[in-house]
């Protein structure tokens, strides 16, 4: 696991321990990759995170479109692999997190962990910083120097 | 179907000791019906019976015996009880400490029967 945030780290850990989830990403809506586990390139992570993002923006359109409130998460289950998609608001800002399991744990045991350290979060996150506007320009640059710092190149 | 399944929780959930009574989804942990009573948290007793459901089944397989038919989990001031309902279906039920364990899994197999 790798974290850019020290108070990311803590919640992230238990999480994985609980949910025994293979992949997973947090990242802001503005592209900037908080922490990542699972992930052993920045090019799989920065296909990630822009797939995520962008799976997010449509639904939310889709639930725009539709009248109702935007969707609060979105799984997709495979035949070996499932994916939980899911976006939740922190005092410095919007995250999204992408978790892919596999067959020794399943979505409901993800998705009650997954709660739960978003609970864990808040509590942890810090009241200073910056709520980042997000552009399309921003997205990349930010993705970038995340990716920069967690893979040091 | 989900009515058919409201009505049998209801019923279960009425026995003495009882407190829930939920559909779970076996893979998934997800719950398909619930009766429950308020303040129980439905969802993580799904998510986590059905993975403790899913370990035994395996270390049951791996035993060389058939996949379990029924789990009873004993708690200092409560029981859960996991029966299958179906390949992809299991019935939870949640327990005080005045809960007739033998009634109770009397009543969670018929309504495994009438729900099939």
């Amino acid at each position: 696991m790798r974290a850019l945030e020290p108070w990311v780290e803590e919640p992230l850990m238990t999480f994985l321990s609980e949910s025994e989830a293979r992949l997973t990403l947090l990242m802001t809506s503005a592209g900037q990759v908080v922490a990542q586990h699972g992930f052993t390139r920045a090019v799989d992570i920065m296909a990630a995170a822009a797939l995520g993002a962008a799976i997010l923006s449509s639904t939310e359109e889709m639930a725009r479109v539709l009248g109702v409130r935007p969707f609060r998460a979105l799984t997709h289950q495979g035949q070996s692999h499932g994916v939980f998609l899911s976006a939740f608001e922190t005092p410095r800002g919007r995250l999204l997190g992408l978790v892919v399991y596999g067959h020794d744990t399943s979505l409901g045991v993800v998705k009650l962990f997954f709660d739960r350290m978003v609970d864990d979060l808040m509590v942890n996150v810090p009241l200073e910083g910056r709520k980042t506007q997000v552009l399309a320009e921003n997205f990349e640059n930010e993705l970038h120097s995340s990716l920069r710092a967690l893979f040091g190149r | 179907m989900t009515e058919t399944y409201r009505e049998s929780l209801e019923g279960l959930s009425r026995l003495r000791g009882i407190t829930g009574a939920m559909m779970v989804s076996a893979d998934d942990g997800l719950v398909v019906a619930e009766s429950l009573m308020e303040g129980i948290p439905g969802e993580a007793v799904a998510a986590l019976a059905a993975s403790l459901m899913r370990r035994m089944g395996t270390a049951v397989s791996a035993a060389g015996f058939a996949l379990p038919s029924f789990m009873h989990l004993q708690a200092a001031v409560g029981a859960l009880l996991v029966v299958p309902a179906g390949p992809d279906t299991l019935l939870i039920i949640i327990g005080d400490q005045n809960v007739n364990l033998g009634l109770a899994r009397i009543e969670m197999l018929q309504a495994v029967e009438q729900m099939a």
